[in-house]
């Protein structure tokens, strides 16, 4: 069977799903939340590139890279921040991060 | 026929490792999981015509954020079998929404799939006599060149809030200090002793 737009927004659905799914079972532990949160991003930049394919259009691939580059930034603040809050708590546990609240 | 065979062994690769992601009891698993997954979906990419694109992911995923993730998980010295407990607790409901997710992206999906009848085959999204990241190149520095610096903007305030965040000045460690080096003045890191002969400083 011949691979069609459809296909790559099956699997873009299933990994979107499974980061969302991810971040539901997964609540108290902060890395695996990023890591859903990529696969999430990385969902997004598959629908981005098969529409940029069959539009015949570079601009899905310009936001698809766009859409890397925050990606990335918020990867590298979000785990800056757990640094931080693991040498002042110890622990990483989300539960205990409304603490903070004001 | 082979690009077929490929784009359903990758889709499927892509999935099941994506779950794994989730499912894995130590978060070591789960990051090299992750580049797995971005490894299969740099394979997709390459079907879809987007080469510049697939190493991108490549480099910039892997070689980065995933050995950043890497690095963050060894460094923590955190029980993560106690992490783990809650895991099903919360599966009803995440399943619950899950499938809603699922069933909505899947509808869509299979709409776009019976549009038009016949499935439409995917082409590379450039003339064959332009590589890939040319024609990229073409696009990016002219029509979004101002969007391409605001991503420089926001790399760059990412980088600082990282190294400002994890940043500590902890006491007793010593450090160059140049202005402190440099101001030294010989009256301050010389003396001049007067010693008598055949007694010494003493």
């Amino acid at each position: 069977m011949e691979v069609s737009l459809a296909h790559y927004l099956f699997v873009a659905a299933a990994l979107f799903t499974i980061g969302v799914f991810g971040i539901f079972v997964n609540r108290k532990n902060v890395i695996i939340i990023l890591m859903s949160i990529e696969l999430v991003l990385l969902s997004v930049n598959v629908n981005l590139v098969a529409f940029s394919a069959y539009l015949q259009n570079l601009e899905g691939q310009i936001f698809a890279m766009l859409v890397l580059t925050v990606a990335a930034a918020e990867a590298a603040v979000g785990l800056a921040i757990l640094v931080t809050y693991f040498r002042n708590r110890g622990n990483i546990a989300v539960e205990d991060i409304n603490q903070m609240r004001g | 026929m082979l690009a077929s065979i490929a784009f359903y062994v990758l889709a499927a690769v892509a999935v099941i490792s994506a779950f794994a992601v989730i499912a894995a009891r130590n978060p070591v698993h789960s990051v090299l999981f992750l580049i797995l997954t971005f490894f299969t979906a740099a394979g997709l990419f390459v079907l879809l015509g987007a080469e510049f694109l697939a190493m991108l992911l490549v480099v910039v995923y892997v070689g980065a954020v995933a050995v950043l993730f890497l690095f963050v998980v060894m460094m923590l010295d955190v029980d993560f079998a106690e992490l783990k407990q809650g895991f099903l607790s919360y599966m009803p409901i995440g399943a619950l929404v899950a499938a809603a997710l699922l069933g909505e992206l899947g509808l869509v999906a299979s709409a776009a799939m019976s549009a038009d009848g016949a499935p439409i085959a995917i082409a590379p999204a450039q003339a064959s006599d332009v590589t890939n990241a040319e024609a990229i190149g073409h696009v990016l520095y002219t029509e979004y060149l101002l969007v391409f610096q605001m991503a420089g903007l926001v790399l760059f305030v990412a980088m600082i809030g990282a190294i400002v965040l994890t940043l500590r000045h902890r006491p007793g460690v010593r450090k160059q200090d140049i202005a402190a080096q440099v101001g030294r003045r010989r009256s301050e890191a010389v003396e001049l002793k007067d010693v008598r002969p055949g007694q010494g400083i003493g």
